[in-house]
């Protein structure tokens, strides 16, 4: 440890979440996670393992999905982030994998929920034709204790179906 | 489950970065993709005074390729943007084979190779491989740089013989050469989670069919990335025929001493590394003689 270190260790931030500018002043251990919870109450993303396990806390930063507990929020200075709050594109309607997941019975609990949908989101961008094994390779990274992933693979064919239909 | 407090500098040139670290030595750890640091944080497994941010450093990302022999692949470069790049299927073979293996695609998004590597985990896939292809790592302090071989590398369990004013800044690996083939394979419980054991494996052979050269190294089968010299030697000047490599395998298992663990015991362990080896240098002569 430093022995002269004096107050908190602390950054001021710009950050984009959603569209959204933020401008928030962050102590350097802060995790993205716990930011985007506590400090700018986007209470979706879930926390579960905080080692990078478990999936639950995926957002996506600068169009890729990633961890969100593996990542200091000082980092995501000057970097654009989409949670799961931003996904539906208005107060009344769902994003297609949200729609297919009610649909399909993609969730009991939801606590894997919004990890597993960023993390889809960014995958079907992707790929948006996938087949069963691809997507479940690109689940692998969430973890699941309820549905047994059966349900989530149907959803997202379901979504990916929908979202090649509504786009030209 | 928090990190305990430490201070946080971004860098914003690698002279900068190079000075920082000459000036904190072993207090400061680079954060490069933070997928494998940013956990030890968290649990308080480490906690270092000062955290140099190296993100900004793009410079020290991407393929740097400049003779035809060798991929130059900064340290800084994502695994994502590795498994997407098709210079790296064709040229690295044995790396684009293995990279699906490593973690999920969420950390391999952020993962970087020289985080990968100066983190030396033996239980990691990256080390091995770089050790099977011989490959090459430059290190950079503010005041010098140097070359190392891979297998002068990795001195222990989450350790390196990189000095304390070092940054890793490439990785060298060699492009797959006609005669060749590579293969790599593991065993986890689950996708994405450590090998209980794995192999990285690369033959060449001559117009005859003789073995030319052979590496077999192995993830999680000691403190660290193991390369099986003895058993790489036993297959040179003739052809890898089962009796070839049952004989390497078997040297494999009586060379490694595997940690164990309440996921697979270290006989367990033995008996992976010895099929795996046979499946591995099996798979890879197929394809030197399939691609010709």
């Amino acid at each position: 440890m430093l022995t002269d270190s004096p107050a908190p260790d602390t950054h001021v931030i710009a950050v984009a979440v959603n569209g959204v500018d933020y401008r928030r002043t962050v102590g350097s251990r802060l995790l993205l996670s716990d930011f985007l919870r506590h400090d700018l109450l986007l209470a979706g993303t879930h926390v579960g393992c905080e080692h990078g396990v478990c999936g639950a806390c995926t957002v996506i930063f600068d169009g890729v999905a990633v961890r969100s507990c593996l990542m200091l929020a000082a980092q995501a200075d000057g970097h654009a982030i989409t949670t799961v709050e931003g996904l539906a594109p208005g107060p009344d309607e769902l994003h297609p994998l949200q729609a297919a997941m009610r649909e399909c019975h993609g969730l009991q609990c939801g606590y894997c929920t919004p990890g597993v949908l960023m993390t889809m989101k960014a995958f079907l961008d992707e790929t948006p034709a996938p087949d069963e094994a691809q997507i479940r390779e690109a689940l692998s990274g969430n973890l699941c204790r309820c549905t047994g992933y059966q349900h989530i693979v149907e959803a997202v064919q379901l979504a990916a179906a929908q979202l090649r239909k509504s786009s030209p | 489950m928090k990190p305990a407090p430490f201070k946080y500098i971004v860098a914003r040139s690698i002279a900068q970065a190079l000075a920082l670290k000459a000036e904190y030595g072993g207090d400061a750890h680079f954060l490069a993709g933070g997928q494998s640091l940013v956990p030890t944080l968290n649990f308080r497994l480490t906690q270092p005074a000062v955290l140099i941010d190296i993100n900004p450093l793009i410079e020290c990302a991407g393929l740097k390729n400049s003779v035809s022999e060798t991929v130059l692949i900064g340290a800084l470069t994502r695994y994502g943007k590795l498994e997407r790049d098709p210079a790296i299927a064709k040229n690295l073979p044995l790396v684009h084979e293995a990279l699906p293996h490593i973690a999920h695609p969420q950390i391999r998004n952020r993962g970087t190779i020289g985080g990968n590597l100066a983190h030396a985990d033996p239980a990691s896939e990256m080390p091995a491989i770089v050790l099977a292809l011989a490959g090459r790592l430059r290190a950079q302090s503010r005041t010098a740089e140097r070359w190392i071989a891979a297998a002068d590398f990795f001195a222990g369990a989450l350790s390196t013989t990189l000095e304390p004013d070092e940054m890793l800044m490439d990785v060298e690996l060699p492009v797959a050469r006609p005669r060749s083939g590579s293969s790599f394979m593991e065993v986890s419980r689950r996708r994405g989670d450590f090998a209980l054991i794995g192999v990285a494996c690369t033959v060449e052979l001559d117009a005859e069919g003789n073995c030319v050269q052979a590496a077999v190294a192995l993830c999680n089968a000691g403190e660290t990335p193991i390369l099986a010299v003895d058993a790489g030697r036993s297959l040179l000047g003739r052809p890898l025929d089962a009796a070839a490599i049952d004989q390497a395998a078997a040297l494999i298992q009586t060379a490694i001493d595997p940690g164990g663990s309440i996921h697979a015991s270290k006989d367990f362990q033995r008996h992976l590394a010895g099929v795996l080896t046979k499946r591995a240098l099996t798979a890879a002569n197929e394809r030197v003689q399939r691609a010709h």
